[in-house]
């Protein structure tokens, strides 16, 4: 008995010391709704954090808890972090807005980030990129590679963001090419391979001949290489799953916000409530690297486009804009606002189907 | 030389030490594989299985995790002991979490004290109707409950995710789907001040102690287990299984339906897309775990919810990957399933008879 009481003394004594190390580094966390992988959506976040980690060295401490499920398990896990004297918490998913603001409610202290939704406070700010502008460019690429005129979109759920995504990719590929069309298969989950796979031969069995998806594993790219038609990446850039059908990707680069963050979260001049929206013009947004089998003038339109879009003289959803189903949702001279892109509901033109409601 | 030699008897003492047993081998084995990750096992260990719960927060949040698993597993241990395999607890749950959900969302503004009490009977009515499909089709057609139950998960997920991109939809949230937050008065009153710790908790416990008087002391318990066992000696004894059907699926799913509204009511406070992260599932290993004893079940559930947080800290705190959550889960069903066989056997060390 007394052996082993000398054993957990000791052990106690053993955590005490590294806990109470004399300059504790700030610490920073990170929540994630999927595995790291070695590609995607989240995979683009851990980028992010790792540019932190390298920027700060020892100055601080990031940590991160990976496929965190959307609803209570996740306002543990922010709760925790909160609680344990993190000095700023990213919550990088949708579903996690609601937990985040019950525990900023609790800990006014704290710095909270979240990343894609709508509600913030005193102490959380929100923020998103603008995907968009990305999948317009990678419109612009499929509407010129597809000879089938069938384009098929792997997508994840309904929601305004994936609709928006859907909408902007098809815009881009209407402009060079007015015949073809966009079919979407929904798979109702972020991260399902089978799914994905499932959907994309789908797709590719409608007569697709480029694929691009909203889902965080490189199933769709894979499936199309096998297939041996065309595919567009989102988030990573994922030629390495396809390096035959891999055209280009719409990446998304959170490194820049996530190191302005901590800065200010370190020099005490972070502010709550501000929304941030960035996109190519900023560098959140990139295009990856061509394929070889994208000839120079596409790419030539890409860069014009992409050149337009930061001078503000393009953007993707300039009217007129029908929603497919003939109606004239954005007049003539016009531009969609911020607020109207944030609920989009409707596909515009080329979309193929209905709306899930 | 080791060798299992068969006992007379199944051993009382293993019956419960059998499950200690493999907790013990589940840690030995657990800080082998910290050791070998190159972490310190004994901080890893305490950081998976102490730290957690080291304040009374972490209590309440384990607590709060552990009663699904509680009630749903409760149910379907009934069931299970009378060979009614209900497979579907989470379709179950999603069910009264709908229905319940959807009188919170309707009455939103209401401050009626008759909110909580309407929607927990919606909860158990909506989890049990689900649960009356398969026991209908099993008692009619002789389909296979496995397959339906299951099969019925994935219909009310769908369910749920139509109602959230449609009619239940928050009419102020940007099409996004998920319903309006509920009132106050549709939320659980907390137990504890502070905490996300409801009074379903409490429920869960009595739930715990009405399971485990219903099946040692009453009659239809004891058709359960009757019918289970010997279904040739029920027959003769004029039990009716049918009768054991109907009452395991609609008492699993209404306890299920139950964890569900008490999941909405509670720690979510609307509906979303996905309400459950698998307690359905992961309360069939729960059941087993517990030895489908109410008691044993009360106790396997806090051991997985522990399993679940300490995989959290243990990400946290040395940025471990979330599979050692899963390894350890595994860990234990393997040992647990493992030394049963000291239940019915003993070890026996030696050449016995040969040295003499």
């Amino acid at each position: 008995m007394g052996k082993l009481k000398a054993a957990l003394v000791a052990a106690t004594l053993a955590l005490g010391t590294t806990a109470a190390q004399a300059e504790e580094p700030a610490k920073f966390g990170f929540v994630y709704v999927s595995p790291i992988g070695d590609a995607g959506y989240t995979y683009q976040h851990d980028l992010g954090r790792k540019a932190i980690e390298e920027k700060y060295g020892d100055k601080i401490k990031v940590s991160f808890v990976e496929s965190v499920a959307e609803g209570p398990d996740s306002e543990r896990v922010i709760m925790n972090y909160a609680k344990s004297g993190y000095k700023a918490v990213f919550a990088t998913s949708f579903g996690y807005m609601n937990p985040t603001l019950k525990v900023a409610k609790k800990f006014p202290k704290v710095a909270f980030e979240h990343a894609t939704g709508y509600k913030r406070a005193a102490n959380v700010n929100t923020y998103l990129a603008r995907f968009y502008e990305g999948r317009y460019l990678v419109g612009l690429v499929a509407g010129k590679m597809t000879k089938s005129n069938v384009i098929g979109y792997v997508a994840a759920f309904p929601i305004p963001e994936v609709v928006r995504g859907i909408n902007a990719f098809t815009q881009g590929i209407r402009a060079v090419n007015p015949d073809a069309q966009v079919r979407v298969i929904w798979t109702n989950s972020w991260f399902d391979p089978g799914k994905e796979r499932e959907a994309a031969d789908t797709l590719i069995g409608q007569g697709a001949d480029v694929l691009n998806m909203h889902a965080d594993s490189p199933a769709t790219i894979q499936a199309a290489e096998d297939a041996g038609v065309y595919a567009i990446g989102y988030n990573s850039d994922l030629s390495k799953f396809g390096p035959k059908a891999h055209l280009t990707a719409s990446v998304t680069n959170w490194a820049p916000y996530y190191v302005k963050r901590v800065e200010e979260v370190m020099n005490g001049t972070w502010k709550g409530n501000q929304d941030t929206w960035d996109g190519l013009k900023e560098d959140m947004v990139q295009v990856a690297p061509f394929n070889d089998a994208v000839p120079q003038d596409v790419r030539d339109l890409v860069e014009k486009a992409k050149a337009d879009i930061i001078a503000g003289t393009l953007h993707p959803f300039a009217g007129p804009v029908k929603d497919n189903e003939g109606k004239e949702r954005i007049p003539a001279g016009s531009t969609m606002s911020d607020g109207d892109m944030l609920g989009f509901n409707w596909y515009v033109e080329g979309v193929v189907g209905k709306l899930p409601n | 030389m080791i060798r299992l030699e068969p006992r007379l008897a199944p051993s009382r003492t293993m019956v419960y030490g059998a499950p200690l047993l493999a907790v013990v081998l589940t840690l030995i084995t657990g800080a082998a594989l910290f050791s070998a990750l190159g972490y310190n096992p004994l901080q890893s260990l305490y950081l998976f299985f102490i730290q957690p719960i080291s304040d009374s927060y972490g209590i309440t949040e384990l607590l709060l995790k552990a009663t699904p698993l509680t009630l749903c597993a409760v149910g379907l241990a009934v069931g299970f002991r009378g060979n009614v395999w209900n497979i579907g607890a989470e379709g179950q749950l999603t069910m009264g979490a709908i229905t319940a959900g959807a009188i919170a969302v309707t009455w939103h503004d209401s401050t009626s004290s008759l909110m909580i009490p309407i929607m927990i009977v919606a909860g158990l009515a909506g989890g049990m109707a689900w649960a009356a499909i398969p026991a209908l089709l099993k008692t009619r057609f002789h389909a296979n409950e496995i397959l339906t139950s299951l099969m019925l998960t994935y219909v009310a997920t769908f369910f749920l995710g139509y109602l959230v991109n449609g009619p239940l939809r928050d009419p102020e949230g940007f099409n996004f789907p998920e319903s309006r937050m509920f009132g106050d008065a549709a939320l659980l009153p907390m137990l504890v001040e502070e905490s996300r710790l409801h009074i379903g908790a409490l429920i869960a416990l009595f739930v715990v102690i009405l399971g485990w008087v219903m099946m040692a002391r009453t009659l239809i318990g004891f058709q359960v287990k009757v019918v289970g066992l010997t279904p040739l000696a029920a027959h003769y004894a004029g039990f009716s299984p049918k009768k054991v059907v109907w009452m395991s699926l609609l008492l699993g799913g209404a306890l299920a339906g139950l964890a569900g509204m008490f999941e909405v009511a509670g720690p979510i406070g609307q509906l979303q897309p996905v309400i459950s992260p698998g307690y359905g599932f992961t309360a069939i290993i729960v059941a087993f775990l517990g030895r489908l004893h109410p008691i044993g079940i009360l106790l396997a559930a806090l051991l997985v919810a522990l399993s679940y947080l300490g995989g959290e800290t243990v990400q946290m705190e040395l940025s471990l990957p979330l599979a050692v959550t899963g390894v350890f889960q595994g860990m234990l069903l393997f040992f647990l399933l493992a030394c049963d066989v000291l239940i019915n056997y003993r070890l026996s060390i030696g050449f016995k008879g040969k040295t003499a």
